[in-house]
C-alpha cells in the first residue's frame, strides 16, 4: 500500500499532458476528491431517506413511496427538488447569522470527516494515520451546530432539543470513542485502510470482532452499536428532534434546503458510523469476496511503482478494488439496515434514563472491555514472542 | 411518584404578559434587526444599563404545550412551567374545539340531535349515539327489539375496540414507538370497513338512535364480525409484546404519573383512569343497561383491574394495561352476542316527531373513556329543554394538573397520553 499517495493524483499525472503543471494536478485531484465526497454525502442522503421509508412502510405494513419512479426511487430526489424551491424562513428574533451558519457548520462537519473514509482500498480522499481520530473529531463538530441552531432560533422547543443534543452527545462521546479502542487496541492502528487489510486472513473472515482474535471485541461492538446511535441521535435516542416530545427539537424553526442539510447530516452520521463499525469491527473491506478477487488480479494495488521510476495506475486490479469496495458498501448499509430497524421498533428512551445509561453503565463497562482487551494483546504478545 | 393534594403545585394560571410583551404580540410585522426587546420584557437598572429578559430561557420557561403539538391529540393546550426539563407546574386550557354541542340539543329537535353525539368522542361515536338514545329512551319508556340491543352491544364493543386500539397506538407515538400506531389502525381500519358496511359511515355513525339501531346487518356481516373476532385474537398479541412488555415502554410508562385510590375518588375519574388504580367499577357490570346484565350473569367477560404489576399501582403502565386487555374482554361479548343473536325486528315503534314526556333523566354508560352520561330534561315537547353531557375525557383530564408537576418532559407526555382524551369530547 502506497500511503499517502492519492490515486487522482497519481491518474492526472500519468495522462494529463506534461505542460499542465503540478500544482494544477493537484488541485484538480483535490477537487475530484471533494466532488466525490459531497456526491457521496448527497446520494447517500437521498438513497438512505429513501430506504428509511421503505423500510419503515415494510415494517408498518404499508408500502412507503410508491409513485415517483419504481417503487418510488425517485420520491427523494422529487423532495429535494421541492425543498430547494421552498421559501428560506428565518424566524423574527432569530439571531440571523447564527441561524444561517448552523446547518452549514452541521453539513460541514460531516464532511470533513467523510474525507477521512475510504472508499475503496485505493480509492480514498485523505489517507489518515490518524483516521478514525479524525471521523470521530469532525463529527463531534456537528453538536456545536445543532446546539448554534437551537439557540439561534429563539424558540422554546429548539432551546430544549438542543441542551438534550449537547448532553447526550458529550455523555455518548466517551463510550463511543473507549469502544472503538478496543480493535485499535487489538489493530495496532488508527488507519482504516490498515485495519481493514489486518482483516484478510482465512478468506477474509479473520474480523476483529471473531472470539479467536480477541473476546473483548465483541461486547464492545454492542456498546459501540449503542453508543452511535445516540451520537447520530438515532431511535430509541432520538431525544433532540424527539418528535412527539419537542415537536422537531433543534430544528422545528427550519424550513427548506436548510432543514434538509440536518438530514443530510444525520444520514451521512449513519454512514459514516456504520462504515467505522464494519472496518474495525467486520473485516472493513475483507470477505470471501474480496479475497477471492485477489486471488484473480495480478496485483491488488491500484497505484504500483513503474517500470521507469514513479507510479503509475494498475487497471487490472479494479475487480478487486471494486469487489473490496462493494464489500464495505454491503457492510455499512447492513448497518444502516439495523439502525433503521431498531428505530421503528423501540419507543424512545427519555431524558435522564439516556444520561444513567451513557455514564453509568456504558463508559465503565467500555473502560473494562479495554482493560480486558488489553490484558488479553499483553499475554498474547509476550506468548508470541 | 404519588402526588397528594396537600403536596401540589400551586395553580399556574396565565402568566400576565409585561407592556413590552404585549407591544411584542401587537406588532406582528418583524422587520430584520429588530432590537431584541421586542421579544422580552426590557428594564432598566437603577445603574442605568438596560436589562432585557427574553421569553426563551433555560430556568423557568413557560412554554405552550400546544394547541398545535404532536401529542396533544386534538387541539388541546397545556400551560406549562418548566425548570430545564423538569415541569414545575401545569395548567390545560381548553375551548379549541368547542362546538356548542350542549347548547345545539336544546334547539334541535330530539332525533336531530343524534348526529351531534357522533362528534363529542369521535373515535366511539356508536358509544354516544348509545348513551344519547337510552337517555331519550328512559324518559320516553319504550321497548327495544332484542335484536336491536344485540346488534347494539356488538356495536358498542367494536367501537371499544377500535377506540381503545387509537388509544393504545397513539400511546405508543408519544413514547416514540411509531410502529404499533400502524399496527392498531390496520386492525381499526377493518372495524371501520364493518360500520361501513352497515351503516355507511366510517366515523360519525349515527347508527343506533332512539328505539332501537337504523337498519338490520346486512346479510353476512355477522360472519365478518367473526371473522373480525377470530383475527383480532391473534394480532392482539403483537400489541402486547410490541409495547406493554416492551423494556423501554415499561421504564418509560411503570411508576409515571401514578394515581391513587383516593386521588382517582377525588377527581372523579371513571372508565380505564379509574380501573388502573385499581378500582373495581365498571357501569356494564355495576349499573347493567342494555343486555350487560345477561351478558355479565353469563359470566362471559371480566373487567380487568390494574394489580401494579410494573411499578406502584396506578401508574402510566397501569392504564395502558387495562385498555389494552379491555379490547379482548369486548373480544368476548362480541363473540357471546353472535352466539345469542336471533333474527326479529330492529328498530321500536319511533313516530318521525318525536314527543318526548315531561321529566328529566340521567343515564351514564361506560364509554371506553368512562362514564358517558346525558341529563335530558324535557317539558313534552318537540325539544329538549336542557341536554347536558358528563364526557368522560373532560373529568379525567383535571387529573394532568395535578399529576405534571414534578415530572419530566417527557413524563409529561407520558402522562397526558395515559389520561387518553379526545378533545373534542372536553370541549363538545
Amino acid at each position: 500500500m502506497q500511503s499517502g499517495s492519492n490515486v487522482f493524483l497519481e491518474g492526472l499525472r500519468q495522462f494529463a499532458p506534461e505542460a499542465v503543471p503540478g500544482w494544477a494536478l493537484m488541485l484538480t485531484a483535490a477537487g475530484i476528491g471533494v466532488a466525490i465526497v459531497m456526491g457521496l454525502v448527497s446520494v447517500n442522503a437521498i438513497f438512505s431517506v429513501w430506504l428509511e421509508r421503505k423500510v419503515s412502510g415494510h415494517i408498518q405494513c404499508r408500502y412507503g413511496p410508491m409513485y415517483v419512479g419504481w417503487h418510488g426511487w425517485l420520491q427523494s430526489i422529487a423532495d429535494g427538488v421541492k425543498l430547494l424551491l421552498k421559501e428560506d424562513m428565518i424566524p423574527a428574533g432569530a439571531d440571523r447569522a447564527m441561524f444561517m451558519l448552523a446547518p452549514a457548520l452541521v453539513l460541514a462537519s460531516i464532511l470533513g470527516a467523510m474525507a477521512a473514509f475510504p472508499l475503496m482500498p485505493d480509492v480514498f480522499f485523505a489517507d489518515l494515520d490518524l483516521g478514525l481520530f479524525a471521523i470521530l473529531a469532525f463529527s463531534s463538530l456537528t453538536t456545536i451546530g445543532v446546539v448554534m441552531a437551537g439557540w439561534a432560533s429563539n424558540s422554546k422547543w429548539t432551546i430544549f432539543g438542543a441542551m438534550r443534543e449537547a448532553a447526550q452527545v458529550v455523555a455518548y462521546e466517551i463510550p463511543l470513542g473507549v469502544a472503538l479502542l478496543v480493535p485499535v487496541m487489538v489493530a495496532g492502528t488508527f488507519n482504516l485502510r490498515e485495519a481493514s487489510a489486518l482483516q484478510s486472513g482465512m478468506w477474509g473472515m479473520d474480523w476483529f470482532v471473531m472470539p479467536w482474535n480477541n473476546p473483548f471485541v465483541l461486547p464492545a461492538a454492542v456498546l459501540f452499536l449503542v453508543a452511535a446511535l445516540a451520537e447520530t441521535k438515532r431511535a430509541p435516542f432520538d431525544l433532540p428532534e424527539a418528535e412527539s416530545e419537542l415537536v422537531a427539537g433543534f430544528m422545528t424553526e427550519y424550513s427548506g434546503i436548510r432543514w434538509s442539510f440536518f438530514f443530510m447530516e444525520e444520514y451521512a452520521a449513519m454512514f459514516l458510523m456504520s462504515a467505522v463499525g464494519a472496518v474495525f469491527f467486520f473485516g472493513g473491506f475483507e470477505s470471501p469476496l474480496t479475497a477471492l478477487a485477489a486471488r484473480l488480479v495480478e496485483d491488488p494495488r491500484l497505484i504500483v511503482p513503474a517500470a521507469e521510476g514513479g507510479m503509475r495506475l494498475n487497471l487490472g486490479s479494479l475487480p478487486y478494488q471494486l469487489a473490496a469496495g462493494t464489500t464495505l458498501l454491503l457492510k455499512t448499509f447492513a448497518g444502516i439496515f439495523l439502525m433503521m430497524w431498531l428505530r421503528w421498533t423501540l419507543p424512545r428512551i427519555r431524558i435522564d434514563q439516556v444520561m444513567t445509561m451513557g455514564y453509568k453503565y456504558l463508559t465503565p463497562l467500555a473502560l473494562l472491555c479495554v482493560l480486558g482487551a488489553g490484558i488479553w494483546e499483553a499475554i498474547r504478545h509476550s506468548w508470541l514472542r | 411518584m404519588a402526588v397528594t393534594p396537600s403536596q401540589a403545585a400551586p395553580h399556574h394560571g396565565d402568566p400576565q404578559p409585561t407592556d413590552a410583551q404585549r407591544a411584542a404580540r401587537k406588532g406582528a410585522q418583524h422587520a430584520p434587526g429588530t432590537p431584541l426587546s421586542q421579544f422580552g420584557a426590557e428594564r432598566v437598572l437603577p445603574s442605568g444599563e438596560r436589562e432585557v429578559a427574553l421569553d426563551v430561557r433555560t430556568s423557568d420557561m413557560e412554554i405552550n404545550f400546544g394547541p398545535q403539538h404532536p401529542a396533544t391529540h386534538g387541539v388541546m393546550r397545556v400551560l406549562m412551567r418548566t425548570d430545564g426539563e423538569l415541569v414545575t407546574g401545569a395548567q390545560p386550557h381548553l375551548g379549541y374545539l368547542h362546538r356548542c354541542a350542549e347548547k345545539i340539543g336544546e334547539s334541535v329537535e330530539w332525533l336531530q340531535y343524534l348526529p351531534y353525539t357522533d362528534r363529542y368522542d369521535y373515535l366511539a361515536a356508536m358509544n354516544n349515539n348509545l348513551a344519547y338514545s337510552m337517555a331519550v329512551e328512559a324518559l320516553l319508556g319504550v321497548p327495544i327489539p332484542r335484536r336491536a340491543e344485540m346488534l347494539r352491544v356488538i356495536c358498542a364493543e367494536l367501537n371499544r375496540i377500535g377506540s381503545h386500539l387509537v388509544a393504545i397506538g397513539t400511546y405508543g407515538l408519544d413514547i416514540g414507538a411509531f410502529t404499533p400506531f400502524f399496527y392498531a389502525f390496520r386492525e381499526r381500519e377493518w372495524m371501520m370497513a364493518l360500520f361501513e358496511k352497515i351503516c355507511g359511515a366510517r366515523l360519525t355513525y349515527s347508527y343506533i338512535r332512539i328505539g332501537g339501531v337504523f337498519n338490520d346487518a346486512p346479510v353476512g356481516w355477522l360472519e365478518d364480525v367473526a371473522r373480525f373476532c377470530d383475527t383480532f385474537e391473534e394480532k392482539w398479541q403483537e400489541y402486547f409484546d410490541l409495547l406493554m412488555v416492551n423494556q423501554i415502554f415499561i421504564k418509560r410508562t411503570a411508576n409515571i404519573g401514578v394515581i391513587s385510590k383516593e386521588m382517582a375518588f377525588d377527581f372523579g375519574l371513571t372508565g380505564p383512569m379509574l380501573r388502573g388504580s385499581g378500582v373495581d367499577w365498571d357501569l356494564r357490570r355495576d349499573l347493567p343497561y342494555s343486555l350487560y346484565g345477561e351478558i355479565c350473569r353469563d359470566k362471559a367477560f371480566g373487567i380487568p383491574i390494574a394489580r401494579g404489576e410494573m411499578g406502584q399501582l396506578g401508574d402510566c403502565w397501569d392504564r395502558a394495561w387495562v385498555r389494552t386487555v379491555e379490547m379482548m374482554e369486548s373480544v368476548k361479548i362480541v363473540r357471546w352476542c353472535l352466539q345469542h343473536i336471533e333474527p326479529g325486528p330492529v328498530l321500536g315503534d319511533i313516530p318521525k316527531t318525536l314527543r318526548v314526556p315531561v321529566g328529566e333523566v340521567y343515564v351514564g354508560i361506560e364509554n371506553p373513556r368512562g362514564e358517558l352520561g346525558h341529563y335530558v330534561v324535557s317539558d313534552g315537547g318537540k325539544i329538549a329543554i336542557r341536554v347536558r353531557v358528563r364526557g368522560p375525557s373532560f373529568t379525567n383530564l383535571a387529573v394532568v394538573e395535578e399529576l405534571l408537576p414534578g415530572a419530566l418532559v417527557g413524563d409529561a407526555i407520558a402522562i397526558i397520553g395515559s389520561t387518553d382524551i379526545v378533545v373534542g369530547e372536553t370541549d363538545r
